[in-house]
């Protein structure tokens, strides 16, 4: 068995002549959560759709337990993809479903299970994240943090062996931020999944992540876990750690001479 | 150079969206499974585009049927031959406005709230969260609105020519003072089977299947902003009236060359 489930190697990618991603080496070991972080608009989201195939790199390859994404027929990848857990940044619930019936789409998509036992499952997995009593309730009638966690009992509902996260704790209150910060945690060791979570607040990564990526200007710039991390001395990193305005990372999207633009 | 290039736009994109059309079109019959899943799905939403579009079938077929008979019933008169006027309601009705009027109200009522459902989900990633968890929303959103919008176009295509009928009966019969057996007995006489009723029912059909393709293909491929979704409605509605007008007059070519 290999140690690694996700490993991308030499991967590049670009949206036509743009380029997003050079040369990432990445490796994900089996048990772990590994935050991979980074300033917006880096790249992260590309990183997550690239691991589940949505998108196919311009150059290298990513693998998922031993196989390689890329390359995988349309129903091989449909089928690596119900192994894989996905939260998407807004949980991206289905509008027309009550909450029982969001969390049982995959089973029902999936399994020939009778419908005592669908309910049994999807009210098991509604009590994890404490939202049980919810359940006959749309997802309009949600709070975000609410939704956030029965996105994440969808994404579960099947244990899968990989859970990907998408900035997780965006706009969430501090107790919703932590109550999906646990059970990132307590889904990861209970079901002995690989959690990967894509998200730029530092602090709470640093507390949740076994290990941590930084990516910044296509490439990663900073690697390990959250200890060495606050060592390194890479001026990418700091910046990005320390959340300061201006650095490698400009606070001026790049832009002709200001005096030229104003005065002609 | 910016200029070449957008001419060369002018001829490209129309012709890769006519691409993406016809490969989508595809997709969607490869998708369609008639298992019990799928029957439901589709059910409900014969049930959806029904219910959203009865109403106003209904009103409107019964207007259009008054009216067509006022109008021809001051023409017919002139040559004395308004114990035709049903005829002419009829033949009208099915050969032409019954399908093609449905058709227009049809994508103005369901089609728009199909594209801007699919676009909304789209823009929300409900779409993409179904890929993710290895659904693929052709199957489970997009071809059951289709198969759905062609199975009822024809339904109501029907019901708005049955309704235009009792108008236009009830507006000659009982204020224009036409005797009903012979409103009645010669619209019979003179309306076929082949040529009028199964020809209203082709062209409910063709309409059916380019009316909801059009909104299911709207919806798929917009921009998934508010912005986007706007501009996928509007093109539901405009798209279909044009393809439904051009492909009628094809029909009509078709079917009355022999």
């Amino acid at each position: 068995m290999p140690d690694d489930l996700i490993k991308l190697a030499n991967l590049s990618f670009a949206w036509g002549e743009k380029v997003i991603l050079k040369d990432i080496n990445l490796s994900i070991p089996r048990g772990s959560v590994v935050a991979i972080m980074g300033p917006s608009g880096v790249g992260k989201t590309t990183v997550l759709r690239l691991i589940t195939g949505q998108l196919s790199p311009t150059k290298g390859t990513v693998e998922v337990d031993g196989m390689c994404v890329s390359s995988m027929s349309h129903k091989n990848l449909y089928k690596m993809r119900r192994n894989i857990g996905v939260l998407l940044q807004n949980g991206a619930l289905f509008t027309d479903l009550d909450v029982f019936e969001n969390v049982a789409v995959p089973v029902r998509e999936h399994s020939n299970l009778p419908e005592a036992l669908i309910r049994r499952l999807v009210l098991i997995k509604l009590e994890a994240v404490g939202l049980r009593g919810a359940v006959d309730l749309m997802p309009s009638e949600l709070s975000g943090g609410m939704a956030r966690r029965v996105a994440l009992a969808r994404a579960s509902v099947l244990d899968p062996s990989l859970m990907l996260y998408d900035e997780p704790l965006a706009g969430l209150d501090p107790i919703g931020a932590s109550t999906i910060l646990r059970l990132i945690r307590d889904t990861n060791d209970a079901m002995g999944m690989t959690s990967v979570v894509i998200t730029h607040s530092v602090e709470d990564m640093m507390e949740l992540a076994d290990y941590a990526y930084i990516i910044a200007s296509q490439s990663i710039v900073g690697q390990g876990t959250p200890e060495q991390l606050r060592e390194n001395t890479d001026p990418r990193v700091v910046q990005f750690l320390n959340g300061e305005i201006d650095g490698p990372v400009p606070f001026h999207y790049p832009a002709s001479d200001l005096h030229q633009d104003l005065l002609g | 150079m910016s200029k070449t290039n957008s001419n060369m736009d002018a001829i490209t994109k129309p012709l890769a969206t006519l691409g993406r059309s016809v490969l989508f079109f595809g997709q969607i019959l490869a998708a369609f499974r008639p298992d019990a899943k799928m029957f439901r799905a589709i059910l409900a939403q014969v049930y959806f585009i029904g219910a959203r579009s009865l109403v106003i079938i209904m009103v409107c077929g019964f207007f259009v049927g008054m009216v067509l008979t006022l109008q021809s019933y001051v023409e017919l008169s002139k040559f004395g031959a308004t114990d035709s006027v049903g005829v002419v309601l009829a033949l009208s009705l099915f050969r032409e406005l019954g399908p093609v009027l449905t058709a227009l109200l049809f994508s103005g009522r369901a089609g728009t709230s199909i594209a801007a459902e699919i676009g909304l989900m789209k823009a929300t990633e409900q779409l993409s969260a179904m890929e993710l968890m290895a659904i693929d929303p052709v199957k489970r959103v997009v071809v059951p609105r289709f198969i759905a919008g062609v199975i009822s176009l024809p339904l109501l295509s029907m019901l708005f020519t049955l309704l235009a009928l009792a108008g236009g009966a009830t507006y000659a019969i009982n204020i224009m003072g036409v005797d009903s057996g012979i409103f009645w007995g010669n619209m019979v006489s003179n309306v076929g089977f082949q040529s009028d009723f199964m020809m209203s029912f082709w062209k409910s059909l063709a309409f059916g299947i380019i009316a909801s393709f059009i909104a299911v293909f709207s919806g798929y491929f917009t921009t998934p902003t508010g912005d986007g979704i706007g501009r996928a409605t509007t093109q539901t509605v405009v798209v279909s009236a044009v393809v439904v007008l051009i492909v009628d007059f094809l029909i009509t070519v078709l079917m009355t060359w022999t």
